[in-house]
């Protein structure tokens, strides 16, 4: 295997065993001496490349969701370049007189015509276009994903709350990225998209209408929008990704990446591999698969055959109208939402629109933004993290987190609501209606149960340290009762499950009075805050204490004494019966 | 050979001959004799056994002279347990009962297209009673119904009137849709072409009537093509999930997509960590 190969290598260069040549001795260090020399002179790259090339990074599948993002990014760079050259973002009419016959001689924009001509008239153009749409797909998919992972490790945490805004200000531009190119061919779908959007905006109370015409340069749909939102997908949005993930990335180096707790691993080390070669070829390996997985996609799935919808005209819509699938929540809401609305001195307040197409999304990214300050007012913790949470060592933040998501989940089901009425022959109107009560009911719901399954997986931790963990063995005693017989973890795992689990920081009773009986400042505030951390920390159950452990040990320190020995690699039985190994 | 020729002298051998050509003569001409009639040559004697079949199938719910069959209902909509069928023409019959709708299997908000219970001279006869209620929209002459001669123009021109007046319920490529209260628009894939026709001439169930005068015959011939095309085009892109829209999109990207890259992160944290590998 050449990673344990290298890792065989690796440490005994460090222990100075093996006959390590220095790279300047080396034949490729010799001819490369002066070149590389001159560049170092000039660009000075030599002290920082020997401070960042070697730094280290530490191991876990997890660590590289945010890396699908990036390197769906760069596929996404890289045919969007292709479809620049193909794509004409023109609103001027024409007859179209490609490839596609079902649409022969029909009357479209110049924008459709050159994306069907994409589709069918370019090389490769179809493939290329569906590797673009899947690659946006799955890169807001990889954001989501390494999202919910920083957030239920508390990656977040001091010092990472910018770099998580950062992330938040990525997921906007990213979905702006993602609307703006599903509006840009022209076709029937597109145009229903941002007819939505445009309805959206005009809702805005008293400002909208002026809003809309300004966007659009007159009366929706004008002929204004496509060469605009052109120009914001191709130049501003890709450019403000491309600062915020340089941000984005030079901060996690600043801060050094988080790791998972375990044996050697603190709050102040990394435990891990260097960049330079392991990470480099890791990720480097990785882009290739994630290059491949989207080219896969593209190849053998239709994404947005635009050819099926037809160009846009606004007295048109088909059915199974829908935005791509991050929007979903957003149709969703405005779906569900009941019918609302009111005039008052003859403006239209459409609160049906209002608040579940622009609250939906503002309340999210408010939300989003705002709870790695939350709850460090809540907790009153000011230390710095560089050990990840369990999810289940954090109930409460896990418990949000789920119950968000079931929120997020459920208006996503109601943007297909039709759909899914259609193909499971249910009633459209008893989705509605379902997912109407479930958005209040289903959150609640996951909050308490992920909360309780959280809880009760503290205690499994708390009994396997200690009480053993079940060795699958059963003991026969003299007057015949039979019992299981227990042994300790490992010592590893008993590091990482208790270092894992930082102590709960101690709740203070809020002054509300002071000595002379006046009321004290922020005395409500204090209490409000006193009954937060009380609800957070709620059925915290607190590691074992020294004593504990040192009871545990001398009680299972007979656990090897017995005539069937168990052997020092024994780590206990799986469910079928097979001894495991830790 | 041997005994065919032994028993040519039994005293059944002349009935058999006498029945094997009469078998021969009656399938021969079944095969070749010209197609009977269409409603315009219905005779007495069909709308007759329209009657007969009609009391006996649909007389239950549409009245014994297809009167409809009147309920109490609420105040702004009266009840309605069987439509009056007087007026509605052969055409309403024939798709009706040739896409298995009718009869209904269970009251229910709308008929779904199922098997197909009666036979097509049934149904004809049927639809010569019903038409012979009072005048109706006709079966479509079979030159409104010739879409494969249909050129490429004439197709695409179908195409604009099929997203002007039907793709808002049935999809862009005639998938379907969903309509309020449990109502949807059918799938268009697979139907004939005269049953599109009809449904367009006379708006069954939830559907509106595209009159002559709104969509002329010829245009509904387009419109018959374009949906023919759309079933026959191939998925350019590869699989399509039935061209839906984008809801299966997401569900291709977060199994297959995320799903897939997961499974590769996780096989790529595997190899190297600094996992002890204790000797077996």
């Amino acid at each position: 295997m050449p990673a344990s190969a290298y890792h065989h290598a690796f440490f005994q260069a460090g222990d100075g065993m093996s006959t390590y040549t220095p790279v300047e001795d080396t034949k490729t260090g010799k001819k490369l001496a002066g070149p590389v020399g001159w560049l170092d002179e000039r660009l000075g790259l030599a002290a920082l490349g020997k401070k960042n090339l070697r730094k280290v990074f530490p191991e876990h599948w997890s660590f590289m969701l945010g890396e699908i993002a990036l390197w769906s990014f760069v596929v996404l760079l890289i045919t969007g370049v292709f479809l620049t050259l193909w794509f004409d973002p023109s609103m001027a009419e024409t007859v179209y007189t490609g490839s596609y016959r079902p649409l022969n001689g029909v009357e479209m924009s110049v924008a459709y015509a050159s994306a069907l001509d994409i589709s069918f008239d370019v090389r490769g153009g179809l493939l290329l276009r569906q590797m673009h749409h899947w690659a946006a797909h799955l890169f807001i998919a990889a954001m989501m994903v390494h999202m919910l992972r920083v957030f239920f490790t508390g990656a977040y945490r001091k010092p990472r709350e910018i770099n998580w805004l950062i992330g938040l200000g990525l997921l906007t531009l990213g979905i702006l990225a993602g609307f703006s190119g599903y509006s840009l061919p022209d076709d029937l779908l597109s145009g229903t998209g941002l007819r939505i959007a445009d309805g959206m905006i005009k809702s805005i109370p008293l400002v909208g209408t002026h809003i809309s015409f300004f966007l659009f340069g007159g009366e929706f749909p004008g002929d204004q929008i496509i060469p605009r939102l052109y120009m914001a997908h191709i130049l501003l949005i890709p450019a403000l990704l491309l600062g915020l993930i340089a941000a984005h990335m030079l901060l996690l180096v600043y801060h050094k990446h988080t790791q998972f707790p375990g044996a050697g691993r603190t709050n102040e080390n990394v435990v891990g591999y260097p960049m330079l070669p392991v990470y480099a070829a890791k990720a480097g390996g990785f882009f290739f698969i994630v290059f491949g997985v989207i080219a896969f996609l593209s190849a053998t799935f239709t994404v947005n055959g635009i050819w099926i919808y037809g160009p846009y005209n606004p007295a048109e819509v088909t059915a199974g109208s829908q935005p791509d699938w991050y929007m979903g929540f957003a149709e969703g809401a405005l779906r569900i939402f009941p019918p609302l609305e009111f005039n008052i001195f003859g403006s239209t307040w459409p609160l049906s629109v209002l608040i579940p197409g622009l609250g939906a999304l503002g309340i999210l990214f408010t939300l989003l933004g705002a709870w790695p300050f939350v709850e460090r007012w809540i907790t009153g913790d000011d230390r710095e993290h560089h050990l990840l949470d369990r999810p289940r060592n954090a109930p409460t933040r896990t418990a949000l987190g789920v119950a968000g998501m079931t929120a997020f989940g459920l208006l996503w089901i109601g943007g297909g609501n039709d759909v899914i009425a259609l193909r499971f022959g249910l009633d459209l109107n008893a989705i509605t209606y379902f997912l109407r009560v479930m958005f209040f009911l289903g959150p609640i719901i996951a909050f308490i149960i992920t909360r309780r399954i959280c809880i009760s997986l503290q205690r499994k931790d708390h009994e396997v340290l200690t009480h053993g963990f079940e060795t699958g063995v059963i003991d026969r005693s003299p007057d015949g009762g039979y019992s299981e017989r227990h042994a300790p973890l490992p010592v590893d795992a008993q590091y990482a499950l208790t270092s894992a689990k930082p102590a709960t920081v101690a709740i203070e009773a809020p002054e509300l009075v002071d000595a002379n009986g006046v009321d004290a400042p922020n005395g409500r505030k204090a209490k409000l805050r006193a009954r937060l951390r009380r609800w957070y920390y709620a059925g915290a159950f607190d590691k074992p204490t020294v004593e504990e452990m040192q009871h545990a040990e001398e009680h299972l320190r007979d656990a090897g004494q017995h005539p069937v020995d168990l052997g020092e690699d024994f780590q206990g039985v799986s469910e079928t019966g097979v001894p495991r190994v830790h | 050979m041997r005994t065919l020729s032994t028993r040519r002298r039994h005293p059944l051998a002349g009935l058999l001959v006498l029945a094997v050509g009469l078998l021969i003569t009656g399938g021969l001409y079944a095969a070749v004799a010209p197609k009977a009639a269409t409603a315009e040559t219905t005779s007495i004697d069909d709308i007759e056994a329209g009657r007969q079949l009609f009391l006996v199938g649909c007389a239950s719910c549409h009245g014994v002279n297809a009167q409809g069959i009147v309920t109490e209902g609420t105040d702004d909509q009266p009840g309605n347990y069987g439509p009056s069928l007087i007026g509605v023409g052969a055409a309403s019959v024939d798709f009706q009962m040739g896409t298995g709708r009718m009869p209904m299997a269970q009251t229910a908000p709308q008929a779904p297209r199922k098997k197909i219970e009666y036979s097509e001279e049934e149904i004809s006869q049927v639809a010569a009673y019903i038409a012979s209620l009072a005048p109706g929209p006709q079966i479509p002459d079979e030159r409104y119904l010739d879409y494969e001669s249909l050129s490429d123009e004439e197709i695409a021109r179908g195409g604009e009137f099929f997203r002007t007046n039907c793709t808002a319920c049935h999809n862009s490529v005639g998938a379907g849709g969903a309509l309020p209260n449990g109502r949807y628009a059918p799938s268009l894939h697979g139907v004939e072409a005269k049953h599109i026709y009809e449904a367009m001439q006379t708006g069954p169930q939830q559907m509106p009537v595209f009159s002559d005068d709104v969509i002329t015959p010829e245009e509904k011939l387009a419109v018959i093509g374009y949906v023919r095309a759309m079933s026959t085009e191939p998925d350019y892109g590869g699989f399509s999930g039935g061209n839906f829209g984008p809801v299966s999109d997401g569900l291709f990207v977060w199994v297959i997509g995320i799903g897939g890259l997961v499974g590769f992160a996780t096989w790529i944290g595997w190899h190297g960590t600094r996992t002890k590998k204790k000797k077996a």
